[in-house]
């Protein structure tokens, strides 16, 4: 009978072999042409150029001088569809289909298509490499940098990477406790918004009464504007999958979830691919790697409810019930799912561990700002040339953010503010444009760092109409449970739909703070607590926009169509 | 399409099936029921309710509670106008309004020949083009007011 | 037991049990609307928010869910609470203007009049009756269905529901009357805030009064065993 040939490894001495025989069947020096098939790219034709260039490849008997790969997203969106041919890492920007026939033959040739190389805006000079492009030289892509080297769909390149080496070293070199007393050294605090210390949690959850306990990724990235969890999942799944069998491991816990954005259809195929080939090489199910421990990942879809970003309500929804909060006075990490202990963490936090295990927590606090270690991934919209995800130190200020990565404000407009953290944020005016990003500097002013949103607005957005946008979506987003966060979010739209139509009153804006700090006082949860701040940072900073619109029916910004009001 | 029918119950049962009859995968049951129907009908969720034996009140309150779900039938050709920040600071509402003219329906709505049903979606994370509409899970990037027209047409 | 402060007084409580029901124990003031002792708190209406000191702040809690411990130092009223529970009842009453029972706990919380644009519901989404529906009677009639703005009490399909038993315990916990029933003759006719449905009563054998629906009585011979003539006679002809 033939043996059955199986792709499961069950050692960490397999591992390496592995590992090795993939290298070696690899050459380094062999071209390789990488095109983005992100979902970014993809909206702006990139399937045309894959199509193009597998057809160019095989038409011309290619396929042994040409390698073709299909990645997550690298990045650089307002410049999609991407193509970087390796190992110079030659950028090619705003490729179409037509483009492919000239790029194929050119590469083979070993040229360079000059018309498809980036403009640097300040010089007029083209930049051949994607490493000189300014957009990528202020950043630290420790996560992201991957990307362009691993097809989603394919586990061997992300092994040949070093993929699961971490895993390795949690199983067999370390314990459990040793794996927590690391992740708290590094510093990492949870990049899903809260900004808890994750080793904190896990050792708490840990420590928690009870035999069976869960892991969750929280993949229900609801912020507008937030693309980092989506571009992790569809370009790196197996980072965080590598994630959470550490953390599971380390806590003690058999079962995870994935709980999914459902609109995130790209990144749920590719998550759903990478658990498969992940069981099948056995880093997920019985007695992983050889080493007794067993974990198995479900993943769940959301039903389109922001509110199930909240972890209490994603947990909920995860029971098949509704997605409503509850009070966090015992802990989910206590009593969680099912009532199980249960430690959730968001995908990007989830996709530092590996990097943490295999470098070491003295090399990753080295990194980011006193307060908050690491880097934090970025996405950049809104009024601002270079629209994309930006991977940068934490401390970094905002000005080198918008202006040297994201290329400043098109048109030449001038910057007004940048709204981080999403619908539970604040803006950020021009005067604070130096602000050091991290955790506890945003709050000071007002904001929070959130999942990573970042959107810039120049003088032609108007402040009062974006708090109004942010209130809408809330109100609409509200679970509906509480009286202050249902009744509160609707009576505040109702204000300020009426300022932007003309029809505020002289009292409007004490009666928005009253009922803030209702909200930011008596709502269940963070929904309802945090929705005042856009409200309250508009206020704070462009007060005489509100003014304009209610004494004057004036819009500063020209947005807001005044419609003439006979005022009482 | 009557869900009494021999083979439409047959279809409930073995979405039930693939979730091994875990009462906690609720939502995603209704999610294939809804892939497999295009909406939610009652008699569906009626189904589920006795499949995973869970109360009917249940059932409908979490089909009601996430907007992913459609109690009512809809359109062939979903069309989804992305109203996240981004979107909404490019011009998204004038889109908007621009496909409920020319539609003669409101978000959310569904034309009477069951053609078209447009909805409002919250940010899919593809800003750089913003704005977008999506038809059918195909993104239309950049779009303009007068881009409108020849987009639905291009569906007829 | 445990010995916690409130207000300033000391008192005693059993554990696992809540501020809410430690304060009303020692006939101490906190203004609730979705608490009732006989299902699990939901913590909803945010009325019964008290201050508990933590970590050198006061930390605002709902005391409907806080279970107490040796030591607590908490204050049912301050000026931050007031504010609370004023504008809690300024946007209850302008969802709820005609509401009596809501005027009436706006006037005991010093709450006159509304900033708010005026509405005219009933119901106010405590959950209530959805909870003892669930939990006491056992058979999950009626929910709390949409989201947000938008949520409502109803039955499934806002149609007649299969498992309502008419028994009226949803009516009788409702703490602002928005569910009402009556029984006319043979009929006992309960009105929600957004459906209704009749039921017809059984008739005693004796006196002739109509006095349970019949829908009720199989649900109670289904659960207790006991055989239909157990039940021919209404409670005041019984032996």
């Amino acid at each position: 009978m033939a043996k059955r040939k199986t792709n499961r490894i069950n050692s960490p001495q397999e591992l390496e072999a592995i590992r090795e025989s993939i290298i070696k069947s690899r050459d380094p020096s062999q071209t390789c042409i990488v095109v983005c098939g992100g979902t970014g790219c993809l909206a702006l034709g990139a399937q045309d150029v894959i199509a193009g260039f597998r057809r160019k490849i095989q038409e011309g008997g290619l396929e042994k001088k040409l390698a073709l790969r299909i990645t997550g997203c690298p990045g650089f969106c307002e410049k999609g569809p991407l193509v970087v041919i390796k190992p110079e890492n030659i950028l090619y920007q705003q490729v179409r289909g037509e483009d492919v026939a000239e790029i194929v033959s050119e590469t083979v040739k070993g040229n360079i298509v000059d018309r498809l190389l980036y403009t640097d805006p300040d010089t007029g000079k083209k930049i051949t490499y994607e490493s000189e492009v300014p957009f990528y030289k202020k950043q630290k892509r420790l996560l992201l940098g991957d990307n362009s080297n691993i097809d989603p769909t394919e586990i061997r390149d992300y092994l040949a990477l070093g993929g699961y080496a971490a895993l390795s070293k949690a199983l067999f070199k370390m314990s459990p406790e040793k794996i927590i007393k690391e992740v708290k050294k590094s510093g990492l605090r949870g990049r899903g918004g809260g900004g808890f210390p994750a080793g904190v949690k896990w050792e708490s959850c840990r420590r928690a009464e009870g035999d069976t306990k869960y892991v969750i990724c929280n993949a229900e990235e609801g912020d507008p504007g937030a693309f980092v969890d989506r571009n992790l999942l569809e370009g790196n799944p197996h980072s965080v999958l590598e994630g959470m069998i550490i953390g599971a491991y380390a806590i003690g816990a058999h079962q995870g979830y994935v709980y999914i954005r459902n609109e995130y259809r790209l990144a749920l195929e590719h998550l759903t691919q990478a658990i498969k080939q992940a069981e099948e090489y056995g880093f997920l199910g019985e007695n992983i790697l050889g080493s007794g421990f067993d974990f198995t990942v479900k993943i769940s879809r959301g039903g389109g409810a922001y509110v199930c970003g909240e972890s209490t309500a994603l947990m909920a929804s995860l029971e098949g019930k509704v997605g409503e909060p509850r009070a966090k006075y015992i802990h989910t990490v206590e009593r969680g799912l099912w009532e199980q202990p249960t430690n959730l963490n968001n995908v990007e936090t989830w996709a530092n561990i590996p990097l943490i295990i295999n470098s070491g927590a003295n090399w990753y606090s080295t990194i980011g700002s006193e307060g908050s270690k690491g880097t934090k991934i970025f996405s950049l919209s809104g009024k601002i040339n270079n629209t994309g995800l930006v991977e940068v130190p934490m401390g970094i200020t905002l000005r080198e953010i918008i202006y040297d990565i994201g290329g400043g404000i098109p048109e030449d407009r001038k910057f007004k503010a940048a709204q981080t953290g999403g619908p539970g944020g604040g803006c950020i005016p021009e005067s604070l444009l130096n602000l050091p990003v991290d955790f506890d500097e945003l709050t000071k002013v007002g904001s929070v760092m959130g999942s990573g949103s970042m959107i810039v607005m120049d003088e032609t957005t108007c402040m009062v109409d974006m708090a109004r946008y942010f209130i809408n979506f809330l109100e609409r987003e509200s679970c509906g449970k509480c009286i202050p966060c249902r009744e509160g979010l609707k009576r505040m739209s109702q204000i300020l739909t009426d300022i932007t139509e003309g029809k505020g009153k002289d009292g409007d804006i004490g009666l928005l703070e009253r009922l803030s700090a209702a909200l930011i006082d008596s709502s269940l949860c963070a929904l309802g607590s945090t929705a005042p701040n856009p409200v309250l940072t508009t206020i704070r900073y462009f007060r005489d926009e509100y003014e304009a619109h209610i004494r004057d029916r004036r819009c500063p910004a020209g947005v807001c169509k005044l419609d003439a009001v006979i005022r009482k | 399409m009557k869900v009494k029918d021999k083979p439409a119950k047959q279809k409930v049962k073995s979405i039930l099936g693939r979730y091994q009859g875990d009462p906690g995968m609720l939502v995603s049951v209704l999610q294939d029921v809804q892939a497999e129907y295009n909406y939610l009908p009652k008699e569906a969720l009626v189904q589920v309710s006795q499949g995973l034996d869970i109360p009917l009140t249940q059932v409908y309150s979490v089909a009601s509670f996430f907007k992913a779900f459609s109690l009512k039938p809809r359109g062939k050709h979903i069309l989804n106008v992305c109203l996240g920040t981004a979107c909404h600071v490019r011009g998204a509402v004038r889109i908007l309004e621009e496909i409920e003219r020319a539609l003669g329906i409101k978000s959310g709505g569904t034309t009477k020949d069951l053609k078209y049903t447009l909805e409002r979606v919250n940010c899919v994370g593809a800003c750089a083009l913003g704005p977008i509409v999506i038809v059918d899970g195909n993104y239309s990037g950049q779009m303009k007011s007068n881009k409108v027209k020849p987009l639905l047409e291009s569906y007829n | 037991m445990v010995t916690l402060t409130i207000d300033g007084r000391k008192v005693q409580a059993e554990e696992g049990t809540t501020i809410l029901e430690a304060a009303r124990e020692n006939n101490i003031y906190i203004p609730s609307l979705c608490h009732h002792e006989e299902v699990m708190p939901y913590g909803a209406c945010r009325l019964c928010l008290v201050e508990v000191a933590w970590n050198g702040r006061q930390r605002l809690v709902a005391s409907c869910l806080y279970e107490v411990a040796e030591g607590l130092k908490i204050r049912t009223n301050s000026e931050r609470i007031a504010n609370n529970r004023k504008m809690i009842m300024e946007l209850l009453l302008a969802r709820c203007p005609n509401n009596k029972a809501i005027q009436d706990l706006a006037r005991q919380l010093g709450v006159k009049e509304t900033s708010f644009k005026l509405e005219d519901n009933q119901c106010m989404l405590c959950a209530l009756c959805v909870r003892v529906c669930q939990e006491v009677v056992g058979v999950s009639a009626i929910s709390l269905v949409n989201r947000g703005v938008d949520r409502e009490m109803a039955t499934p399909f806002y149609e007649p529901s299969d498992v309502c038993i008419g028994c009226g315990s949803c009516a009788y916990v409702c703490p602002v009357e928005a569910i009402k029933f009556e029984d006319i003759g043979d009929t006992r006719y309960i009105y929600w805030p957004n459906n209704s449905m009749e039921f017809k009563l059984k008739k005693c054998k004796t006196c002739g009064n109509y006095w349970i629906p019949e829908r009720q009585l199989e649900y109670i011979i289904k659960e207790t065993k006991l055989p239909l003539s157990a039940f021919d006679n209404c409670p005041d002809c019984r032996d």
